[in-house]
């Protein structure tokens, strides 16, 4: 791909052709200050705190949204630019709660970081009405409190440009606009797939998984793959003393770059549910070496009894020997899941076809 | 013999066969026309013919000619005499003028507004001879209220398409973009960039896909911009009600210009009468082969389809109308790439004004030269404007680039009415500045206003006199700006907001002086920091009014005191003992019964109670009642 050469700061940097100024900024590790960006969604261009000097270029470009090209000269910093983005970011203050020590989002904000970077000191020289919604809580997994929504429109664009389901967008215009669903009804008569993108992208506490509320910020993350499917998505779990209170997506993920479908995120919980299985059950009987036939149901004999996983293997090889044995082995099917890995299921096959000497097998991808 | 002299000598039998041995009268039935009372006219005119046969006429509806506050108007043209214009009439007058000319063989002279010919009645002045008309020059309005909309022969039969003939027929694709360059019509939507430019830079982008992606199925469109969404202003509508051929010659001339296979009308919904014209005029242009496959037996092949726009202000600018006829909520999108580059469904694409795309089929049938002989040095031609407010002569008019205010306002639009004082023109629609007295001698072009910290726009000219509040005035455009920005980013949202929240607090006398920094402040971040032409421009009515009028802030902050007697809060309402003859009016129509006396007693207000409806002031005869002690 061809390159191009420009200068950030005096720092020069090569970039390939197609880049934004932002992508550019980010190589050379110059910090901009951005809350509508991201480098997954297309630019858009509406906080206006990216915005830099290019030699040749009028006003004020977005840093986002400006193509780079092969010899710019690109400023970060210049008292134009601090006056224009501490009047952004202290408007936008101006139509947000202030209390972030009682919001969700605390230490996890972008806008927190990013005012704190501008740096807003002192009393807010703009003042006046703020938007007052009443909190969506329709949807199982997460809430939407538009109060704190300074409409960055990422979760917009999640939802159509990652998920495709353009399940939100905005509604109403000037000061009453607002992220809604169809007709402004609660989110979860929307088409809303619970994939939970948008509240991953939100930057501040307007979109929270509900799990947010009962519990502060983790203490643990743990990097793993997604149980669910074969697809295989990286996901980070986040705990706190010693149990899981949230999942997200991995974004350094290739396989998924953190999007992740509802079970992989919001799916979790049965994990530490009181009613997992966690050792193998065996009908008593068995563990007695009692036949079927033999037993009454009604007795203890049908009882589920916790074993080891050696005892359950082996009562389970043996009495499939035996059935083949008696009945032949096409009497015995094989059911794989798409739950697991590609390797599990080549061993499946191999325990049909060659162990047991069946064609019988099929996979619930199939069915 | 080419398609088009034949289809030329079509209309023009069509034309005179029409008119050889009938009279004509036409009812003037733009929007204007419509809205004061021309339905009724055309009803009474038909009427008329009805109960007299010996009346030999068609009854015909024309487009606006301009001269709104003379609507409704009717038009005789009799074969071999000049064209009478009355106006305004009412449906009995109609009658009357109607069976009076034609029957009785008497022209109602006193009624007769002008004679649109030259000089066959000494005592009826020729229609470019009146103060409204003299100084104007109509080049876009060329066809307006002179040719019936609804006729394609018309059209044709005035030089219609005979632009669209030459750019097809002897002319190369790029030449026909140079003649545009050469001309120097710059863009009337708003932001005046050059036409030819745009169409350079679209034309390049159209051959260099079409090298690079032989199999599309389309490489360019041409976008007419008739949303006219500025409150006030109707200089587009009257175009494309009174002529709406000449818009889509243009866009046809524009594609075959740059290589485009497409056009699309995003016109405003609220515009119906415009719609169905431009809907009857794209039939008749297929018909006559001037639209469509092969035209005019050429190669080229061009089509238009006409979109209507739901009604949001900010769907006019280019990025969010595109994102609106692709099906979208329309918000802007964030340049480059410029629709030039990449527009319509990622295609290049050229986005012009109606007025703008007007002006080509004369740059074309006449030349540039001819053309660019009309206006300033930097800008080229004629402009139109909707000259509304507090001026004797309202309506729709065109002058050449380069004249001055003071012309326009006291020659054209003849002055003050009520022997008030001008105080201030807003040009450019509600995100243009307002100019004051000192700035009357301005010419009228797109540097000269930009300088003057306004903006030419797309032709909104509001004149205010000495009972305009200033301070009002900013606050009023604030509130439009604010209800249409999209929402999008955060200066244009939240800075119009607490811009308008702060003029609304000096307007009701809660203002302070540190009001006027956060003002000083916020203006220039919105203008600087917004990401479209609306943010970018909706401060200019607060900057203009500080620069010219900040006296009137103060008066507010300061005093407590709204200087021309508007602001509600801010003034009071008194009786004057001396003219107060007791007469009781006011006092009876008081709606909170504010107001004390008996009959031949001097009356007082109660300003406790007074809500300042203004009331007792409309109704007493004898202009006994002040505000701040003043009459106003
Ligand atoms: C908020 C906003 C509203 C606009 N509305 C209109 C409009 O109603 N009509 C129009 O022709 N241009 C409008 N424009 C300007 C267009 O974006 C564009 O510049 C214009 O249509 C280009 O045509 P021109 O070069 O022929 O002027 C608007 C721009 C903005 C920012
Ligand atoms: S809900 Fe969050 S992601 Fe969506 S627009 Fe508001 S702040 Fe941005
Ligand atoms: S300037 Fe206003 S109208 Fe334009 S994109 Fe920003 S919010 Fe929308
Ligand atoms: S990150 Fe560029 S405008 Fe928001």
């Amino acid at each position: 791909m061809k390159k191009i050469t420009l200068t950030i700061d005096h720092k020069k940097i090569e970039v390939p052709e197609g880049s934004t100024v932002l992508d550019a900024a980010r190589a050379a590790e110059v910090y901009i200050p951005t809350l509508c960006d991201d480098p997954l969604l297309e630019p858009f261009g509406a906080c206006r705190l990216c915005i830099v000097e290019i030699d040749g270029y009028r006003g004020l470009p977005t840093a986002c949204s400006t193509p780079a090209a092969d010899g710019m000269q690109v400023r970060t910093s210049s008292a134009m630019i601090e006056t224009n983005r501490k009047t952004s970011m202290n408007l936008l203050l101006s139509d947000h709660p202030l209390d972030c020590q009682h919001c969700v989002a605390n230490m996890r904000c972008d806008l927190q970081y990013v005012a704190a970077y501008v740096g807003v000191r002192g009393d807010n020289p703009y003042q006046g009405e703020k938007r007052s919604y009443e909190l969506d809580d329709s949807n199982a997994f997460y809430n939407r409190d538009l109060d704190m929504c300074i409409l960055c429109g990422k979760c917009v664009r999640a939802c159509d440009e990652i998920q495709g389901r353009q399940a939100i967008s905005f509604g109403y215009r000037g000061f009453s606009t607002k992220i809604t669903a169809p007709f402004d009804l609660p989110i979860w008569e929307s088409n809303c797939e619970s994939c939970g993108r948008c509240v991953d992208m939100c930057p501040t506490g307007a979109l929270f998984d509900k799990s947010q509320l009962k519990h502060g910020l983790p203490t643990g993350e743990t990097k793993t793959t997604c149980p669910y499917c074969g697809v295989g998505c990286g996901l980070i779990v986040e705990t706190k003393n010693g149990e899981i209170i949230g999942v997200r997506g991995d974004r350094e993920n290739s396989v998924n770059e953190g999007h992740t479908c509802v079970k992989g995120r919001y799916g979790w919980e049965y994990v530490q549910h009181p009613d997992r299985v966690k050792k193998p059950l065996i009908r008593k009987y068995l563990l007695e070496g009692k036949k079927k036939s033999e037993i009454d149901k009604s007795s203890s004999d049908w009882e589920w009894a916790e074993t080891s996983w050696d005892t359950a293997l082996d009562i389970t090889a043996s009495n499939l020997a035996q059935i083949r044995d008696s009945h032949g082995a096409d009497s015995i099917g094989f059911l794989t899941s798409a739950k697991c890995l590609n390797e599990e299921n080549y061993l499946m096959n191999k325990l049909a076809r060659q162990v047991i000497g069946t064609n019988n097998i099929d996979h619930c991808a199939r069915l | 013999m080419s398609n088009y002299v034949a289809i030329r000598k079509w209309a023009d039998e069509e034309v005179s066969s029409q008119r050889a041995d009938k009279a004509r009268i036409a009812i003037g039935l733009g929007t204007c026309g419509i809205a004061a009372g021309g339905n009724a006219i055309l009803e009474a005119a038909e009427r008329t013919l009805a109960n007299n046969e010996e009346i030999k006429a068609d009854v015909v509806s024309v487009g606006c000619i301009g001269i709104c506050y003379k609507e409704p108007l009717l038009d005789i043209e009799i074969p071999g005499q000049p064209r009478l214009s009355y106006g305004p009439v009412t449906p009995g007058e109609t009658k009357k003028i109607l069976e009076n000319v034609f029957i009785h063989n008497i022209y109602e002279h006193k009624k007769a507004l002008a004679v649109i010919d030259d000089d066959a009645f000494s005592e009826i002045p020729s229609w470019n001879e009146i103060p409204f008309f003299a100084p104007q020059e109509r080049t876009v309005l060329r066809n307006c209220g002179f040719i019936d909309p609804e006729k394609i022969e018309d059209y044709i039969a005035n030089d219609g398409y005979a632009g669209l003939s030459r750019a097809l027929l002897d002319m190369t694709p790029e030449a026909v973009v140079k003649e545009t360059l050469d001309a120097g019509l710059r863009g009337r939507g708003g932001a005046g960039f050059p036409a030819g430019r745009k169409w350079t830079i679209a034309a390049d982008n159209i051959h260099t896909l079409r090298e690079s992606q032989p199999d599309l199925p389309s490489y360019g469109y041409v976008i007419c911009n008739a949303d006219e969404g500025d409150p006030g202003a109707f200089m587009n509508r009257s175009v494309l009600e009174g002529d709406p051929h000449s818009v889509i010659e243009g866009m046809i001339i524009a594609g075959y210009a740059i290589g485009a296979d497409y056009g699309y009308i995003y016109c405003r919904a609220e515009y119906p009468l415009a719609i169905d014209r431009l809907k009857l005029a794209l039939e008749q242009a297929r018909e006559k082969n001037l639209l469509g496959e092969n035209i005019l037996g050429t190669d080229f092949s061009f089509d238009i389809k006409l979109k209507e726009g739901a009604g949001a202000f900010v769907c006019g600018e280019e990025t969010s109308l595109i994102a609106s006829i692709e099906g979208d909520r329309g918000m802007p999108m964030p340049r480059p790439p410029y629709p030039a580059q990449s527009g319509l469904w990622g295609i290049p694409t050229i986005i012009n004004n109606v007025e703008t795309l007007n002006n080509i089929p004369v740059i074309l049938s006449k030349g540039a030269a001819i053309w660019a002989e009309k206006g300033t040095e930097k800008s080229k031609g004629t402009k139109t404007f909707a000259l509304t407010g507090k001026v004797e002569n309202t309506g729709l008019i065109e002058v050449e680039l380069g004249m001055s205010l003071r012309q326009v306002i006291y020659d054209i639009g003849g002055g003050i009415p009520d022997g008030k004082e001008f105080k201030a023109a807003q040009t450019g629609g509600p995100s243009g500045g307002c100019l004051p007295k000192e700035q009357l001698d301005l010419t009228i072009d797109y540097e000269a206003l930009a300088e003057a910290g306004s903006i030419m726009g797309s032709g909104g000219l509001v004149i205010m006199d000495e009972s305009t509040c200033m301070v009002d005035v900013a606050r009023y455009f604030l509130t439009f700006t604010q209800f249409e920005s999209c929402g999008k980013c955060v200066p244009c949202r939240l800075g119009t907001k607490r811009m308008l929240e702060i003029l609304t607090r000096i307007t009701e006398g809660k203002g302070k002086i540190e009001d006027l920094d956060a003002l000083e402040e916020l203006a220039p971040s919105i203008r600087d920091s917004s990401l479209c032409g609306l943010g970018q421009s909706a401060p200019n009515p607060v900057l203009t009014t500080l620069k010219y009028f900040r006296s009137e802030y103060e008066a507010h902050i300061l005093d407590g005191r709204c200087p021309a007697g508007q602001c509600k809060a801010l003034i009071t309402y008194t009786i004057d003992k001396v003219d107060c003859v007791g007469c009781v009016v006011c006092l009876r129509a008081c709606p909170v019964d504010a107001i004390t006396g008996a009959k031949k007693e001097i009356h007082i207000i109660d300003t406790d109670i007074c809500t300042r409806c203004d009331t007792c002031r409309q109704v007493c005869k004898f202009d006994a009642v002040l505000i701040d002690g003043n009459l106003l």
